[in-house]
Formats: C-alpha cells, sequence, structure tokens
C-alpha cells in the first residue's frame, strides 16, 4: 500500500515509498533525516514543526507527506547558505530570540512567511504573525526583538 | 621565547554575550532525545488508564502481539520485582505509596501507566497500544484536595482513607501573642492552582543495553543526569558504574524534568529484555496526563497588624494537592512555602500547618518557583487585603514593613538567614518608572468615568542557590572541573545541567576573565554522567549561584598552578595571567598562556611539590541559600463588557545579586514573567469529578502566546551576595515569583469599586465578567 512521491527538500530531490498516512513531519524527520523541525504537540498548535511548503509556512505534523508529492519544501536546515546565516538566524542568534531553542527552527520559518508577507511590521503585526507558534522559555519579548532587527536589517 | 604584550583589561563578565550554544540550535542541527537513532532500535509505546480510579481485572495482550513488528507486551507482572519510583523527599510520618513503574492491580490517576508495547516501528507500537485490552473496573474518585479531606470521600489509596499523606507543622516566634497584639486581622483563602508545566520538548527516553558489557546507556530529557543514574540503578538493582546517562539537548525543563520518572527505569528494562535499543518519547496528550504538574494549593491565611499597618503574625494551613504518588520531591514543595512565607516583612511570628492530601490526578512536583510562587503570591494578597482593609496606599505598607538595608544579615521567623538586599529600592524605581503618584490620578479619574482601571504591585523575595546539602535530600552542593589542555584550550565540565539558561556562554565569561584566554577557546561540557564528575543539576536558580561558585574555585587552583609554571619559565618572582599570557610583573616579560600549558604537560622541568597536568576539580558547598527580590508592577484596564484584562504596562526591577550576562538574565526574566501571567490570567489544570483532565491538550490548556504578552519593562537594581565568590543570586524563577500577585493586585484594585476583594487565578474573562454583573461580590 506504499505510494512513492517525489519532492525537493532545500533544493535536493527526495523520491521514497511511503505509508499514505505517514505524516510529513515524521517524513522529514524519519525519512529525510532532517531533524530540524520538531515536534511539540501533534495537534498544531505549537509549530515547532512549521516547515514551509512552496514558500508558505506550514505545520507539518498535521500534513501527510504524500501531500507534499511534487512539491518543494524548505526546512531550517535548507536557510544558511554556503555557510551564510539567513539574515532571521542572524537577528535571533544577536537578539538572544531563544532559549531552549526546541521552537525556534519553527518560530524562525514562520517569521520568514511573516516578512515576506509584510517587511515593516509593527510590533502588534509581529506578535499576531507569531502567535500560532508557541515558546515556554522567552516571553516572546527578544523574539520580537529579533524580527524587528531582521525587518530593519532587510530595509536597509 | 620570552616577548613583551601588552594586558588587555577586557572582561566580559558583566557583558552581553550572545550565546555559544546558539549556532547549533538556530541551524537545526542540536540533537534532542528523538533526534537520537541507533542500528536496531525499537519503539515503545505505552498504554495507560483512561480512568481516574479502577481496579485492573484483566490484560489481554493477544490481539496486540499478533500485529507485525510488535515484538513485546509488558505489564505489571513483568516489573513487580523491580524498584519503585523514587521519592527522595522525607517528612515525618510521611505515608510513601509503593509506586510501581507500571500499574498492579489498580490504576490511581488518569494516564497512570498500565502496559508498555515495544515495536519495530514508531507507528506499529502506537497501533498496538489500542489493542491492548484492559478489563477495568471503574472505582469512585476524587480530584480536589479539599473534597478528598471530607469525611467519606473515596480513598485514593485504600490503605489509608483519610487521604492524608502527611501533615507539617512549623512555627516561629509567638503567633498567639502577636494575634492577641493585634489591632486588625484579615483573613482570606487564596487558591494556587494545578499547573502544566508544558516544556515544548516533551519527555522522552531511550535505552541502550550493551549485553557483551552488562552495560547500559540511557539518553533522557532530563535536568539531573548524575542523580537519575544513581536513582535508576537502584531501582534495576544495576551496578551504578555500569549505568551511563546522557542528557541530550533538553529543549525545556521547568522543574518537569527534575524527575525520575517510571519510564527511565521501564525503558531500561525493555531495552535488557529485548537485548536491542529502544526509544520511547512521550505525546503531548502524555506530557499533560503522565508529567508532573505544579501548585496545587488552597491556602487559608491569617495576618495579625496594628493599626499603622505594622505586620506582626501570620498563620497559614496550607492544603497541597499531591496527587496520586510522590514523584522525587512532591511532599518536600509546600515546605519551601513554608519557608519564604514571611516574604520581604519584619514579622515577629509565623504558624504553618501543611496537610498533604493524596487525590486521583497525576503527582504535583517542582514547577518553575516550587513553592516560592504559592508563598509569594499569599503574601502580596495578604499584605494588600490588609492595605485595603487599613485604606493605606499598598506600596506605603511595604515601606513600612521592609527588612532594613542594615538589618542583614537577617533572620527570619522561618528560620532563614537572608544574605542581603535592599528590598525598599526595586519599588522605588519602579514607582518612579510608572510615575506612581500621576498613575493614581489617572485611576480616580478613570474610576469618575466608570472605568476600570487597576494598579498592582509586588515585592517578592525568593530562595535561590538551592542548597545546602542539610536542606537536600541528596546534596546541595556543585562541581566543576577545569582542565586546560596541552595546547591551551580549556575544557569546562560542569555538574549543572542546562537547558537553555545559557551556561555554556556565561561559564566561559567566567573562565574567560579568570584565565585572561580567548572566549573562543573554552568548551564548557554538561549532561553525561561518563564524562563528567557527578553533579547535583540544574533546577533551583542554582546552576550559576552554586555551579558557578564551583567553577570559581576551580579556576582558582589552576590559575595558582599555571603561574608556578609561568614563573618557572619566565625565572620571575611573581607573575599575572592575562591577555592569553603569563606576564613578569616585574620585567612585563611574558610567555604565551599556550606555552605554559605545553610545559604543564611535557613536565621536562617541574616547579617545586608540582606535579604535571592541569586539571582541577572543586564541588563547592554553598554556606546558605541567596535571596533574590525585586518589585514588579502591573498596570491593567478590565474591560467591563467582556471581562478582558489588558495590560497596559509591566513594570519589572530585579535584583539578582551580580549579573554576569544581562541578555541572558533579560531573557530569564521575560520567560519568567510569562509563566507567571500564563498563571495568573489563563492557565488551570482542570480535573472533573471522575479524575478526567479536562485540558487535556494545548487546545484546552492555554499557554501565553505572543499577541497576548504585554511588553515587560525590565531593569535592576545589583546587590551582591555574600553567600559565593561571584555575588550571583539567581534569576530563574524570579519573573514568575513576582509576577502573578501584581496581576491579580492590579485586577482587584480595578475592580475594588465594585466591593471586589480578592479574586482566584486564573483571572479568565469568563470569571471577571461575570464578577461586574453581580456587581463584584467577591
Amino acid at each position: 500500500m506504499k505510494r512513492r512521491i517525489s519532492l525537493h527538500i532545500n533544493g535536493q530531490p527526495y523520491t521514497d515509498e511511503v505509508e499514505p498516512r505517514l505524516l510529513l513531519i515524521h517524513y522529514l524527520r524519519e525519512v529525510a533525516g532532517l531533524t530540524g523541525p520538531h515536534i511539540g504537540c501533534e495537534t498544531s498548535i505549537c509549530g515547532a514543526c512549521t516547515v514551509m511548503l512552496d514558500g508558505k509556512a506550514v505545520k507539518s505534523c498535521t500534513m501527510f507527506a504524500v501531500q507534499a508529492d511534487g512539491r518543494n519544501v524548505v526546512t531550517i536546515e535548507g536557510l544558511a547558505a554556503n555557510g551564510k546565516l539567513d539574515p532571521l538566524q542572524e537577528a535571533f542568534w544577536n537578539e538572544h530570540g531563544l532559549q531552549c531553542g526546541f521552537c525556534t527552527p519553527g518560530m524562525i520559518l514562520t517569521a520568514r512567511q511573516l516578512l515576506a508577507d509584510n517587511p515593516n511590521p509593527t510590533e502588534p503585526e509581529i506578535r499576531h504573525g507569531l502567535e500560532g507558534n508557541l515558546c515556554r522559555c522567552t516571553g516572546y519579548q527578544h523574539i520580537v526583538n529579533a524580527v524587528k532587527s531582521a525587518a530593519a536589517k532587510g530595509r536597509a | 621565547m620570552a616577548t613583551t604584550t601588552t594586558i588587555k583589561p577586557d572582561t566580559l563578565v558583566g557583558k552581553k554575550i550572545r550565546r555559544r550554544e546558539d549556532p547549533r540550535l538556530i541551524t537545526g542541527t542540536a540533537l534532542y532525545l528523538d533526534d537520537i537513532k541507533m542500528p536496531g532500535m525499537h519503539h515503545a509505546c505505552i498504554v495507560r488508564s483512561p480512568h481516574g480510579a479502577a481496579k485492573i481485572k484483566g490484560i489481554n495482550a493477544k490481539a496486540a502481539l499478533e500485529r507485525p513488528g510488535v515484538v513485546a507486551v509488558f505489564t505489571g507482572a513483568d516489573v513487580k520485582h523491580l524498584g519503585a519510583v523514587p521519592c527522595a523527599a522525607s517528612l515525618p510520618g510521611l505515608r510513601v505509596p509503593h509506586h510501581h513503574l507500571l500499574a498492579q492491580d489498580r490504576v490511581y490517576y488518569q494516564g497512570h501507566p498500565v502496559a508498555v508495547v515495544v515495536a519495530t516501528d514508531r507507528y506499529v507500537a502506537r497501533d498496538a497500544a489500542d489493542l491492548v485490552e484492559v478489563d477495568y473496573e471503574p472505582q469512585p474518585a476524587v480530584a480536589d484536595p479539599e473534597k478528598a479531606l471530607a469525611a467519606g470521600a473515596p480513598a485514593v489509596h485504600p490503605e489509608w482513607p483519610d487521604n492524608t499523606a502527611f501533615t507539617f507543622h512549623q512555627e516561629g516566634g509567638d503567633t498567639e501573642a502577636a494575634f492577641r497584639e493585634a489591632e486588625v486581622v484579615v483573613k482570606q483563602r487564596i487558591t494556587s492552582q494545578r499547573l502544566i508545566p508544558t516544556a515544548l520538548e516533551t519527555r522522552g527516553v531511550l535505552a541502550d543495553w550493551r549485553p557483551g558489557e552488562k552495560s547500559l546507556t540511557l539518553y533522557s530529557s532530563t535536568q539531573i543526569p548524575h542523580l537519575m543514574r544513581t536513582l535508576v540503578a537502584g531501582i534495576l538493582g544495576m551496578p551504578e558504574n555500569l549505568l551511563r546517562v546522557i542528557t541530550p539537548e533538553v529543549g525545556g525543563g521547568f522543574g518537569s524534568k527534575l524527575n525520575v520518572y517510571a519510564e527511565e527505569a521501564l525503558m531500561a528494562f525493555v531495552a535488557m529484555r529485548i537485548s536491542k535499543p529502544v526509544k520511547w518519547v512521550e505525546s503531548r496528550r502524555e506530557n499533560f496526563q503522565a508529567t508532573t504538574h505544579g501548585r496545587g494549593h488552597v491556602d487559608y491565611y491569617e495576618l495579625a497588624a496594628k493599626r499603622d499597618g505594622t505586620v506582626l503574625g501570620l498563620k497559614l494551613k496550607l492544603i497541597q494537592d499531591l496527587g496520586a504518588y510522590h514523584q522525587l520531591l512532591t511532599p518536600a514543595i509546600p515546605t519551601l512555602s513554608v519557608l519564604m512565607m514571611p516574604g520581604l516583612y519584619r514579622f515577629k511570628s509565623i504558624t504553618a500547618d501543611i496537610v498533604g492530601v493524596f487525590t486521583n490526578c497525576v503527582p504535583t512536583d517542582a514547577y518553575r518557583g516550587a513553592g516560592r510562587p504559592e508563598a509569594t503570591h499569599g503574601i502580596e494578597r495578604m499584605v494588600d487585603i490588609l492595605a485595603a482593609e487599613l485604606k493605606m496606599d499598598p506600596a506605603e505598607i511595604r515601606f513600612k514593613n521592609f527588612v532594613h538595608p542594615d538589618e542583614f544579615p537577617y533572620a527570619t521567623t522561618t528560620g532563614l538567614s537572608y544574605d542581603s538586599g535592599n528590598y525598599a529600592e526595586p519599588l522605588r524605581q519602579a514607582l518612579a518608572t510608572v510615575d506612581y503618584p500621576a498613575l493614581r490620578r489617572e485611576q480616580a479619574q478613570a474610576r469618575q468615568e466608570g472605568r476600570l482601571m487597576g494598579i498592582g504591585l509586588s515585592t517578592y523575595g525568593e530562595i535561590c542557590a538551592i542548597g545546602p546539602s542539610a536542606a537536600m535530600p541528596a546534596g546541595g552542593w556543585e562541581s566543576a572541573t577545569v582542565k586546560v589542555e596541552p595546547s591551551g584550550k580549556v575544557t569546562i565540565m560542569t555538574g549543572a545541567s542546562p537547558h537553555g539558561q545559557g551556561e555554556e556562554t556565561t561559564f566561559a565569561q567566567i573562565a574567560a576573565d579568570e584565565l585572561g584566554v580567548d572566549i573562543d577557546d573554552i568548551l564548557v561540557v554538561h549532561g553525561d554522567t561518563a564524562v563528567v564528575q557527578y553533579g547535583i543539576g540544574t533546577f533551583g536558580s542554582r546552576a550559576t549561584a552554586v555551579g558557578g561558585a564551583a567553577l570559581y574555585y576551580a579556576l582558582q587552583d589552576l590559575k595558582e598552578k599555571m603561574k608556578k609554571f609561568g614563573a618557572m619559565l619566565l625565572n620571575a618572582e611573581k607573575v599575572t595571567l592575562a591577555g592569553g599570557a603569563c606576564v613578569d610583573e616585574l620585567t612585563g616579560n611574558s610567555i604565551s598562556f599556550a606555552e605554559v600549558a605545553t610545559a604543564a604537560y611535557h613536565a621536562k622541568k617541574l616547579p617545586p611539590n608540582t606535579e604535571p597536568g592541569l586539571v582541577s576539580t572543586h564541588f563547592w558547598e554553598p554556606p546558605n541559600f541567596t535571596f533574590p527580590f525585586g518589585a514588579h508592577i502591573v498596570v491593567s484596564d478590565v474591560d467591563r463588557d467582556t471581562g478582558q484584562i489588558r495590560i497596559r504596562r509591566y513594570v519589572a526591577v530585579d535584583d539578582c545579586g551580580k549579573i554576569i550576562n544581562p541578555l541572558l538574565v533579560a531573557g530569564q526574566v521575560h520567560g519568567g514573567v510569562a509563566q507567571g501571567l500564563g498563571q495568573a490570567l489563563w492557565e488551570e489544570a482542570v480535573y472533573d469529578e471522575n479524575g478526567q483532565l479536562v485540558t487535556g491538550e494545548l487546545t484546552d490548556y492555554c499557554i501565553p502566546k505572543a499577541h497576548l504578552m504585554p511588553w515587560i519593562e525590565s531593569s535592576h537594581t545589583e546587590t551582591p551576595s555574600p553567600v559565593n565568590p561571584l555575588g550571583v543570586k539567581g534569576v530563574g524563577e524570579a519573573g514568575t515569583i513576582g509576577c502573578s500577585p501584581a496581576v491579580v493586585n492590579s485586577v482587584v484594585d480595578a475592580l475594588a469599586p465594585l466591593g471586589v476583594k480578592h479574586i482566584d487565578m486564573p483571572l479568565t474573562p469568563e470569571k471577571i465578567w461575570k464578577l461586574i454583573q453581580e456587581g463584584g461580590r467577591a
């Protein structure tokens, strides 16, 4: 009953036989070996599993791998190019936008979507843009600073 | 080889340094428990009780075992011979139910582990768990601690029909005299509701048994690797030195991973039985049902005072919801509340009576603050209630009663010795920040217009650097080893077990300053019992205040030894270590740090009475706790039509002693406040009368989200602690402890015109709206 899927992850082609019920997050973590996206709740509340699918941030714990067939996925591992950090990664680091780090890959990708939609967000817009991603460590303030800082860099 | 160098005066302690942990975390390359795979690894899924209380009449695993891919199903009978899940706390007369790794003939709470299914695949294990047929006979349950104490309540453990695990009495001073002397007595029942810690990474265990060596490696997402090794070895009856515990990256703990759970020993047992590595990762639903909760207090307070606002005595009857079992520290947590109950005030006397109550709920245990938030919430509410009774300003009544700066060390009526402080200063600064007189004028205007605006204060104290070994069941010291390698690179091994706090950075800052080397030449290692000397772990705001002190002393030893080598090599009388070199103080001649290190290992020549090598280990026993303090102010607006609370300003002035890295301290304050705010406004673990956890998922249990959080205006006063050489106090829990009373005091203040005197947390819109509708009777 397995189905063949072909997709691109972080620019690389992947082809695998998967069970139709295999969740995308499990495909990424267990089959493709990309453990950057995490599982925090399995109910699409926490956002730790967030990846980009054809340029949109999605929660990969509530999607099947077969739904990603033929599509382009970007995970946190695909952000840094040639060893150079993405401006959001750099901003999270500079602003101390993470503590335990478990939510961070999903948080950064959601922030990426946020800045793609709105390169010059206000603080309330940043907070609302991130409300689908939970962080239990930071109280979000340094995350907000990080997104502000990345947005400012993007404008410079 | 001697050259002259300039000594760099730069120091790193006290500076904002971005974390050295972060590159692996922001690139998705850090390895958390579930990221680890092993050849031949199997997956476990645990079958848990759906009932709050039931007898087990039988278990049929046939269908599960027939499922392809399933290799074993284990039940209570298989693990009956093993030791119990440990409780390290001891109190006089404590009743300790035998806590088997899997339920025997009864289940005592929803989520109680009943069987474990082992399969080659994660999905198969989960499928097969549903195929295990357990024949339950449901029993009456009790989930509310006060109902559990009532006559005729269902007995959680049939052998103890009164559901009382212990009672504990403590008094200091003459409370009866204080109450006789009192001109005013205020009383209030105050609850601190059950909370779910909700580390974003759930628990997980990977057990790897090597039959040829009879050794076991246990990977666990924990705050206490070494204690886990000792205790799991005890449960299994295996030699401790053949058990290795490795803590991978840990995705948050907040006290919920300061424990040894059944699952650690259970996975070890499974790995030994199937001779394959086995991994178990908790689902979020399991995490809510089966990982310890926090708080769970019903407190009855009486405060005696004079009419001028001087506090005299405090009485507390504390009902602690323990849940069905004692986890590692469960019964000890409310005793911390009693220690902290006088707060920052000069009480002449206190009396406290704790009743520890069994309920058909998952055990409570440490959760960020562990007993101190409950105590602080109580005293800070009571002081406000007293101020309201006396029609005094809540700031004035606090200034009147603070311990004075010239009274330190200050002996409290609860037997503590407060180390240092200027308790009025954070409050003064916070009041100035918000322009308190102007705010009160604005509030008077708002009230005239019928708007509900509140100003709430809390001035908290807390107990950190936990703690002297005398106060701890299994040692309260911490350890550090510093090695200068032959190349001059530095390796620090700490017995603390950081999981987001950032000691890989702060400890390197301390060492870079002490040794005069580049921070990038320093590696901080933790969380592997085969590599790191025995340690206690990270909890109770202790890692820097105790572990950092151990590091400091290890560094001093090593510095002295390196100076001996340097002086020998330079033919110098007196040398200093700085700027990556050892420098002759007289001539300015120098030799590089690396050259000194090499010489110490090559050992061609040794200073008198000196061994080769550069390693130092210290186990540092703290002489006392440390006592951070601070003041938080919350300005709130309450919407009459919806009951919504809008926090307009949140000002926090915290004193955590000397600050090593302001960026990380700010992060701890923000995160702590968020958890305090979660308790104050939204979070509550709700069990129904059958012991069903109603708030069983993140959909029903609301932790703070980005758009719900106010901007936190955080600043500090800095009073060094005399307890340790770094002067640090600890900051991990301060935000949480200071927050909830400031929020509730603010909202009660907003609703005061309606006659509201007290509201229990969480202050949900529904609760506030109802209060407003009822005209504020509370």
